[in-house]
């Protein structure tokens, strides 16, 4: 990526965050029922939405195209290992804030809302994709293993959205819980809210490209490590052709090896049929 | 396809039967496993009935792990899993013989299971069909999701240790409906129970599409 | 004729460990290609990548008319490989064994009858499970498979290791009776007496490239025999005699 691109990205995330945090901290009012605690829904649902739909649903897509035989490049490997990464931490805030947020509303500092139930088995999820990244191998057997991997997770992620829903709704008190985290938006507080989601967005887009890069960086170590090895390799074929060139047949039509004493001549009238070996 | 996959099938099932690891160590690990939860939870007959849908379907999932465990272990020598791949068998086929393998497993299993709860747990199911369709729909996931997850971890050291980690937060979903249709089950809340079934089939053919569309590039990446 | 193995300045990978450092290998169909070398040269990757299982990341790789940098997979169905450990079920018995290769090529199982009474597995050891079987009986059962799939390319890694004198014998037998149907044989072993004299072409390796080149002893009695295929070349033992001066092929 572009280091002159990534540098204007990451400070249009870093000014639209600060917008952010001083519109939502000094310029909004408070909610009439939830007081200042309600300025965490500035943080909370963009941070959710990245996370979920945007980082995952990114690592999907780039896992498709990575399995895709036309459009099979490492790029779409190691952006989508980027992304999982910064999505797995965009989902444990979303757990913390969500967290934060329940603790005085609720009285709890968690519950089996369907959310957060959900949220808690992507991360889980997700974690496993990375503890199968770290599993040594050369990159393109990683990245056609993590492709599978992301996408038979993803596929997963309507599924458990709906299950734990209608779980959930078996629970008449959730629907008391759940209430209170969406409070009525209006006024300066929508405008905040979305650009809440923009400065999130963008900080999110800047932390794939920073891991992008680092993935990129690791891979050319690895290749330089590759040619070492190489030349290590060479040198070794290089010492043993003296002791090679010593015992062995010279190039071209010469006459085969004279035989060496050892094991009995081939017998050229051997029966097919005759027993092998004596067996046992 | 459909004839590697039977070839495939016949042959982990005729390994099984003679092994008999299935028989003499994942079924009594499951039937362990009712017994810890009994200890867990304290003798109290109230407290194991209500739970017992919950503890049937979790004995099945642990089982699940080992059973794909040991599908792939009968290909753990360093032969046999070059000779699968040049074996010019359709991976989707072997990905179906392998899952179909282990469906007939653990099914066995839960009928064994099924006893077991009904006698240690003194669990009563009242709509029968519905318990079994669970059952069915159900294990196909399973089966489905753990050969996927065991081709991916097929080849590596961590086996033992990934696998689990991976497996079971994807069939968290069966976990929860499998549970919801057999306590509607054994209350007789049908249509309840029914509404269960349709997150529990579409998890099963899911899987089940994945498993046939991935395996080619899975054996790849092992 | 096409050749059936085409390798140059091949660069194999096994994990970060280039194993070929740069191969080059030409075998025609029909031809016996001895592989010698020492431990670490590459010999067992050299038959692994020819068997598609082993990515080649530059150079050219072209087995049995497939390009093996394109696609390795569809070269597999077509080669026989015979490694280090044999690939069989323990639990299954010899014959459910070879059987279940045969099938899994898509092949009548009736071809497996055949390989195992050439491999002398008949009787008790047909009905042995695998496991309780000698490394050396193991070979035979992972031998008849292969003969009863019958390949076009058969990849042999130090196969007469371990074996007793008529079993190498038989070893021998089969090895020209495939060359002489067409397959393509490259075997590769730390004797070279031994396989010398089976071969049209010996390669030695070494850091896993090429570091020798010569002809093998079945050359020179196929040239007397007077033809590339056929049996004729193999049973006219008393040829030799007309080869200057090279009569004992050991």
């Amino acid at each position: 990526m572009n280091p002159a691109l990534r540098r204007g990205i990451g400070l249009a995330a870093l000014a639209s965050t600060a917008a952010t945090v001083w519109l939502g901290l000094w310029v909004t009012p408070p909610s009439v029922q939830q007081g200042n605690l309600v300025r965490l829904v500035y943080l909370h649902p963009a941070i959710a939405w990245d996370a979920l739909y945007v980082a995952f649903g990114l690592s999907a897509v780039c896992s498709l195209l990575y399995l895709w035989r036309r459009t099979r490049s490492l790029f779409w490997d190691r952006l989508a290992a980027a992304s999982v990464e910064v999505g797995v931490v965009f989902n444990a805030l979303t757990l913390v804030t969500g967290s934060i947020w329940g603790r005085p509303t609720w009285g709890v500092w968690w519950t089996w809302d369907a959310r957060l139930t959900s949220t808690a088995l992507l991360l889980v999820l997700f974690l496993g994709y990375l503890a199968l990244r770290r599993v040594p191998a050369e990159p393109e057997v990683r990245a056609r293993r993590c492709a599978v991997a992301a996408l038979v997770a993803f596929v997963d992620v309507p599924i458990v959205h709906f299950s734990v829903n209608w779980w959930q709704t078996l629970h008449q008190n959730a629907t008391v819980l759940n209430a209170d985290l969406s409070p009525t938006i209006h006024g300066s507080m929508a405008w905040t809210l979305l650009l809440s989601f923009v400065a999130l967005t963008l900080a999110f887009v800047w932390m794939v490209t920073v891991r992008y890069d680092i993935e990129v960086m690791r891979d050319q170590v690895g290749e330089e490590e590759l040619e070492v090895s190489l030349a290590e390799r060479w040198a070794e074929a290089q010492a043993a052709e003296p002791v090679m060139a010593g015992a062995g047949l010279p190039e071209g039509s010469a006459p085969p090896s004279p035989p060496t004493s050892g094991p009995a001549p081939l017998d050229p009238v051997l029966r097919p049929g005759e027993p092998a070996g004596s067996g046992r | 396809m459909w004839r590697d996959a039977v070839l495939v099938a016949g042959k982990d099932l005729r390994i099984e039967a003679r092994s008999r690891v299935a028989l003499w160590q994942v079924l009594p690990f499951a039937m362990l496993a009712l017994v810890l939860f009994a200890f867990a939870l304290g003798p109290g007959p109230d407290a194991l009935r209500r739970a017992a849908p919950g503890l049937f379907w979790l004995a099945v999932l642990f089982s699940t792990v080992l059973a794909t465990q040991r599908s792939y272990a009968v290909e753990s020598g360093e032969g046999t899993r070059d000779g699968l791949r040049l074996s010019g068998l359709d991976p989707a086929g072997i990905f179906l013989g392998k899952a179909a393998a282990v469906f007939v497993q653990l099914a066995l299993l839960e009928v064994v299971l099924w006893v077991g709860v009904t006698l240690l747990f003194g669990v009563r199911v009242h709509t029968t069909w519905l318990a079994v369709v669970a059952c069915l729909l159900a294990t196909v996931g399973l089966a489905s999701a753990g050969v996927v997850y065991g081709a991916l971890s097929a080849g590596l050291r961590v086996r033992e240790t990934l696998l689990p980690l991976l497996v079971l937060p994807v069939v968290a979903p069966v976990l929860l409906a499998g549970s919801r249709a057999w306590s509607a089950a054994m209350s007789g809340a049908v249509a309840s129970g029914v509404g269960w079934l349709r997150i529990l089939a579409p998890f099963a053919v899911v899987y089940l599409a994945v498993g046939v569309a991935l395996y080619g590039p899975l054996q790849e990446a092992a | 004729m096409a050749p059936a193995v085409h390798l140059r300045t091949a660069v194999a990978l096994a994990g970060r460990f280039p194993a070929l450092s740069g191969v080059d290998l030409s075998a025609d169909p029909g031809e016996v290609v001895a592989v010698l070398g020492p431990n670490g040269a590459g010999k067992t990757s050299l038959l692994r990548t020819c068997a598609g299982l082993l990515a080649v990341t530059s150079g050219e790789a072209v087995v049995l008319g497939h390009d093996l940098r394109a696609d390795r997979s569809e070269v597999r169905r077509h080669v026989g490989l015979l490694g280090h450990a044999a690939p069989l079920y323990d639990e299954l018995t010899a014959a459910e064994n070879v059987r279940f290769a045969v099938r899994a090529a898509g092949l009548p199982v009736a071809r497996a009858e055949p390989a195992l009474e050439r491999l002398g597995l008949v009787g008790r050891l047909r009905r042995t499970t695998v496991g309780r079987l000698s490394a050396g009986q193991r070979r035979r059962v992972a031998l008849a498979a292969l003969v009863a799939r019958g390949p076009a390319l058969w990849l042999l890694d130090e196969p007469h290791a371990g074996l007793d004198a008529g079993a190498r014998r038989l070893l021998a037998e089969l090895v020209t009776e495939a060359a002489a149907g067409g397959a393509t044989v490259l075997l590769s072993s730390h004797e070279p007496a031994v396989v010398t004299p089976l071969a049209d072409q010996v390669v030695t390796m070494a850091g896993g490239r090429m570091a020798e080149r010569a002809a093998g002893g079945r050359r020179a009695l196929r040239a007397v025999g007077g033809g590339e295929e056929g049996g004729g070349g193999e049973e006219g033992g008393g040829g030799e005699e007309e080869v200057g001066g090279v009569t004992d092929v050991a």
